[in-house]
């Protein structure tokens, strides 16, 4: 039984369009004209209770609106949608107690309060008995290491604390489906890695459903077992993250350090060379091709040193974007 | 109703606490509610060069009292909740199962606690350097004037947070608020008691919503006559009409609503 299931959904915004100019803004004052953006088209897939599902795409692909209207925050357009048993829209507070999300750059603690008196509101709202609240913020503080910081002011936190507090406040009510935008956002790459490992706690303990964005792809390497690409509004990849690589990146980088310089051609023989740089040379190579062409490198020439690396994520996920397909 | 009750309290007791951060600004905006100061010094003028239907004396007592209204019905939930809409701060709101309005309402009430100490000390203040113009109400208008005044402030609030409402389509609607206020200032006894209006323009205004925001309130407070029972209708009755008309636009809105920028 999944518990998002979103059948054919799809945004169309009107926005309003202005010619640049000192005309444009007097014909924009008297007469507006509106193009209508399809921010999402058709977009159809399901989760399952206590799955980790990255969520990639450029810049204005659709993924925050998705989320928007997973959320209930607004209205699709058109098609189904179902979250924990409800539709999102309705906003029922039986839905809203299941759920959570959490947006990187917006937040909901007071800024000039310490977060202790915004958690108190969530408490009292989201009715938590007040001995559960306590064993709740401990369990949590001591998850995200945030002992001694729920007291001072939340604008006197840095940014790394000040993301941990929002997702204790964004959990205290400990909901089963999370959605997170971009929570890593700004961090740098310690409090990344404590957030990641925090929502990897979090998944594993209460069995919650996460669906994340992120521009980082350490955070959806580290936590996502499956990714949804969309692009341009539209979903064009369901599955794990490995078989998106294997598909879309068959191919290794072979980092070769010779004992003398050889030229170009006479290295063609063994595969596509990337750059030659004095007795460094830089191959690619088909995955299938790898072992084969290794051991023949081995077999013929004089090495001194020998790497094999995978081409990075961001790379190969830049490449299905640019193509706009996937084979 | 436990749950109400805590939600109630600790609302009000965290929103005390913001509030209470702003402790210089906040004597600034009890200060900045000094026009009704202004225009007593106008009228007790007016009022010993001619005849105007009060004395120098009830001129000042009546502008005390505008003042101390002001001071319990002052709102800026439309400002609030603009810039809510147009950065998108509306949405965590919006996911928590709780109507935002009431975190609104909740720090309108703590600010009103927050900055009585500083509204008291200048009608403290007041009485010392003014010592003539020293009344006590009877017992049957100070309770009518707190009903009056809770209610006013209601119905100020109600029709400011509908206004509010335009934000979703607008991205600027204090601008209609602006304009309600011109009204608001000249219709509502804020420059002159109604009983100084010329008799057709009274009748016309006790038919709009706005002397029941101050001139009501305030003439209770003094002693002016007023239709007790009318005045009540009224307050409920524009009450009524805003608040269908802002859970209408409400739930319009939302339906508009795009979490710009969120």
């Amino acid at each position: 039984m999944s518990i998002i299931i979103a059948q054919n959904l799809s945004k169309v915004y009107p926005v309003s369009v202005k010619e640049p100019g000192i005309k444009g803004t007097i014909t924009h004052f008297f007469r507006r004209t509106y193009r209508q953006i399809k921010a999402v088209q058709d977009v159809s897939f399901e989760i399952a209770p206590g799955e980790v599902v990255g969520f990639l795409g450029p810049n204005g692909a659709g993924k925050t609106t998705t989320l928007k209207m997973l959320t209930g925050l607004i209205y699709p357009s058109s098609g189904k949608l179902k979250v924990a048993g409800h539709v999102p829209f309705r906003r029922q507070e039986s839905f809203l107690q299941k759920i959570t999300l959490v947006m990187g750059q917006k937040q909901q603690l007071i800024w000039d309060l310490p977060a202790l008196d915004s958690l108190k509101i969530n408490a009292a709202v989201y009715k938590i008995p007040d001995q559960e609240f306590q064993q709740r913020l401990g369990e949590l503080t001591e998850m995200l290491s945030l002992e001694g910081k729920l007291t001072q002011p939340v604008r006197k936190l840095s940014l790394g604390e000040r993301m941990k507090a929002e997702l204790l406040a964004a959990l205290i009510h400990r909901p089963q489906v999370l959605f997170l935008d971009e929570p890593t956002l700004g961090l740098d790459v310690n409090a990344q890695v404590g957030v990641r490992d925090f929502l990897r706690d979090y998944n594993l303990r209460y069995q919650a459903t996460v669906l994340l964005t992120s521009h980082y792809m350490a955070d959806i390497t580290a936590l996502c077992q499956r990714v949804l690409l969309i692009h341009h509004g539209k979903l064009m990849y369901d599955g794990s993250l490995d078989q998106l690589l294997e598909k879309f990146a068959p191919y290794r980088e072979i980092h070769l350090e010779l004992a003398r310089p050889l030229s170009k051609d006479q290295l063609m023989a063994y595969g596509d060379v990337k750059r030659v740089d004095g007795r460094t040379v830089y191959f690619m190579v088909q995955q299938e091709a790898l072992t084969r062409t290794v051991s023949s490198i081995l077999a013929d020439l004089e090495v001194i040193d020998l790497t094999v690396t995978e081409p990075p994520v961001e790379e190969v996920i830049r490449q299905v974007f640019q193509a706009g397909f996937i084979k | 109703m436990k749950d109400l009750l805590r939600k109630t309290l600790t609302l009000l007791s965290v929103y005390y606490a913001y509030m209470v951060e702003y402790r210089s600004e906040l004597i600034l905006w009890v200060l900045s509610g000094s026009l009704p100061i202004i225009l007593m010094g106008v009228w007790i003028q007016a009022a010993q060069g001619g005849q105007f239907g009060l004395t120098s004396v009830g001129f000042a007592r009546y502008f005390l009292a505008v003042f101390i209204v002001r001071q319990v019905t002052t709102v800026w939930v439309i400002y609030e909740f603009e810039k809510e809409i147009v950065e998108g701060k509306l949405s965590p709101r919006l996911l928590q199962p709780l109507d935002p309005v009431w975190h609104h309402v909740a720090s309108h009430i703590a600010e009103r606690g927050a900055r009585m100490p500083f509204a008291i000390l200048l009608v403290v203040l007041f009485f010392v350097l003014y010592p003539q113009a020293f009344w006590l109400p009877n017992l049957t208008n100070l309770l009518l004037f707190t009903l009056a005044l809770v209610l006013a402030f209601a119905l100020r609030f109600l029709i400011q947070y509908t206004f509010a409402m335009f934000a979703f389509w607008t991205e600027r609607a204090t601008a209609v608020e602006n304009f309600w206020f011109l009204f608001y200032l000249f219709l509502s006894g804020m420059i002159a008691p109604l009983k100084v209006f010329p008799e057709p323009v009274r009748a016309v205004v006790l038919w709009t919503p706005f002397p029941y925001m101050i001139n009501f309130p305030a003439s209770l407070l003094v002693g002016l006559p007023v239709n007790v029972f009318q005045g009540f209708l009224s307050i409920v009755g524009w009450f009524l009409v805003f608040l269908v008309l802002n859970r209408w636009l409400w739930r319009l809105g939302l339906k508009r609503y795009s979490g710009m920028g969120a």
